[in-house]
């Protein structure tokens, strides 16, 4: 299965009620996916919308309502969505948000690219707010993560954002799904039915005491702190011994881990982190990191952008080395490999 | 003693902000009363725009929720798909569904959304100071046409209502005013028949009303209701301009 429609599937199985989307390469199969197992199950709607700003105020529309929502483009897309993503964090809405990201600026282009990383992990749109930010590197994990993304984003009333990339939505790998679509998910307590049997709600942000936008403000801080502190997940890879330790994300991370395999059989101690989840970033891990080794290279397919949290992190308690390949065009595991050798004895590390 | 006025159920006890001889409390008024007479306060679901009603949720007693500037179509269409059983409602002015919201209230309106939008034309932009709106008439100042709307600058004051027309998923759309008692009683019959439209399933409806703006027009209340009629209505005529509700009494 290729991993846009994997994203289809899982969000169906998640019990994603409505898709709202615009066609954008490349991540048009989840958005025709969708289209052929969504909008015709019971209680489910399919919109083609007439831009990626409608679709995203529909995915707006159907979270106040109560239901399981998503939406999906591709990084111009994306940029177009943001006001819709301030929005729904302004307003505490759940929603799901994949972004199969591409080359920019601008139009760019159709191929794999890590560009969004700063858009996606600072919040995207105006005003002080985050977006919990997941990445997959596998189209198995594109389903898990696709799951787990409705559960975090109805556990704290928050957009969630998917953070992959067009190789990532066009690959296609075995991908096994561990839920059934529930019947019928309960409607969240906050929704807008009507004021049947209980006092009119308001779901709004605007205010003319800026003492109550500063409270909201300090509530959403709140609870990204709580988010911080639960969530942060990543994954480690041979770090143990290592002498140089390779941070990637997404399938940047599933190209390191070539590099990686063939760097040990040369006898070079080298070891991944792998951040799963971009905000919040692993920061921790990346301080505890450096008790082991004080030599990190940061692998992106862009000019360099999480460079900066694994920079903050280590608040100059480690090197940081930096490879990049932006535009779109995406480097081999040999590639990545003769950079990290390099880099490994440059640094005398042998 | 028999009660012959009081305040509609569904009208909060708010007093409004609007500036005097504003149509928005008219329009407010008569919605309300709607709501109460149709029996909808437990169903409908209100989407106010940002503007002067932004406001909206502190009057009307019902479920509301905000919308960004000019998005109310689309949020409409996603609250309606997700929950076909309500009633929704844009409430929404000249420049957020004649300019900002032109490819979403179209496209929500060709798609045939069960939704309503009441559509506010009072010729400027109010809450922002009086600048030009899409439906600012030819020669009107405004605080961004001081000399007057030059249409070789600034082109024409758009039938938004018109264009609609034109789309075949609108079923129903009127124009009205509320610069008098009998406008203002049109006013609630064209609402009225919105909503009806939409709880009967048939499509897209839209009432649009022609509302003073003493404070941006720079008139007075009673100058203001005597300019829609002199002025205003030359560019954009009252009454149903479009029907295909089946309905054999329409108007």
């Amino acid at each position: 299965m290729n991993g846009n429609s994997a994203i289809g599937e899982a969000a169906i199985r998640a019990g994603c009620q409505c898709y709202f989307g615009y066609p954008i390469t490349p991540q048009n199969e989840l958005t025709e996916y969708m289209a052929t197992h969504l909008s015709r199950r019971k209680g489910c709607s399919f919109v083609q919308a007439e831009s990626e700003i409608s679709a995203i105020n529909m995915v707006y529309g159907a979270s106040v309502a109560g239901v399981r929502v998503m939406t999906s483009s591709s990084s111009p897309g994306i940029s177009l969505k943001q006001e819709g993503i301030s929005y729904l964090a302004a307003c505490e809405l759940p929603a799901v948000i994949v972004n199969m990201s591409r080359g920019g600026p601008g139009l760019g282009s159709i191929v794999a690219s890590q560009s969004d990383y700063f858009q996606a992990t600072r919040g995207g749109g105006h005003g002080d707010y985050r977006t919990i930010v997941l990445a997959p590197s596998s189209v198995q994990e594109l389903a898990d993560l696709t799951h787990h993304a409705f559960d975090l984003a109805d556990k704290y009333q928050i957009p969630v954002i998917i953070l992959g990339d067009g190789m990532l939505g066009q690959m296609m790998e075995p991908v096994e799904f561990k839920h059934e679509a529930p019947e019928e998910l309960p409607i969240r307590s906050r929704a807008l039915r009507g004021a049947k049997g209980r006092p009119s709600r308001i779901i709004k942000t605007f205010t003319s005491k800026p003492t109550e936008l500063e409270e909201l403000n300090w509530s959403l801080y709140r609870r990204y702190q709580l988010i911080r502190k639960e969530e942060t997940s990543y994954e480690t890879f041979l770090v143990e011994d290592a002498e140089l330790i390779v941070v990637a994300f997404g399938i940047a991370a599933r190209i390191a881990k070539g590099a990686i395999k063939n760097a040990r059989t040369d006898g070079l101690k080298v070891g991944m982190l792998r951040p799963i989840t971009l905000w919040p970033f692993p920061s921790a891990k990346v301080e505890e990191l450096a008790n082991g080794t004080k030599h990190f290279l940061v692998f992106e397919m862009n000019m360099g952008q999480m460079i900066e949290d694994v920079q903050l992190a280590l608040a100059g308690k480690g090197e940081v080395s930096f490879y990049g390949r932006p535009g779109g065009v995406i480097p081999t595991p040999s590639e990545v490999f003769r950079v990290v050798s390099r880099l490994y004895y440059q640094k005398g590390l042998k | 003693m028999k009660k012959v006025y009081t305040r509609p159920r569904s009208l909060k006890r708010n007093p409004f902000h609007y500036c005097p001889g504003c149509g928005h409390s008219i329009i407010h008024r008569v919605m309300t009363e709607l709501i109460d007479e149709m029996n909808l306060q437990e169903r409908i679901i209100g989407i106010p725009p940002p503007g002067c009603s932004v406001f909206a949720y502190y009057y009307f007693d019902i479920d509301m929720a905000e919308s960004a500037h000019g998005r109310g179509a689309a949020v409409a269409t996603g609250m309606k798909r997700a929950f076909p059983e309500a009633i929704v409602f844009t409430y929404q002015g000249d420049g957020d569904l004649a300019a900002i919201g032109t490819a979403e209230t179209i496209h929500a309106a060709n798609r045939g959304e069960k939704i309503t939008a009441i559509f506010i034309n009072n010729a400027v932009y109010g809450m922002t100071g009086g600048q030009m709106a899409p439906t600012t008439l030819l020669d009107q100042q405004t605080t961004t046409t001081p000399y007057g709307r030059d249409v070789k600058l600034e082109g024409y004051p758009i039938r938004m209502s018109e264009i609609l027309a034109l789309v075949e998923g609108a079923v129903y759309i009127e124009r009205t005013a509320v610069n008098s008692p009998a406008n203002i009683r049109r006013t609630k019959k064209a609402i009225r028949k919105a909503l009806q439209t939409q709880i009967d399933d048939l499509g897209f409806s839209l009432v649009e009303i022609l509302s003073p703006c003493p404070t941006n027009w720079k008139m007075s209340p009673l100058e203001a209701w005597q300019w829609i009629d002199k002025e205003m209505t030359k560019q954009f005529p009252l009454g149903v301009i479009k029907d295909t509700t089946g309905d054999k009494d329409a108007n």
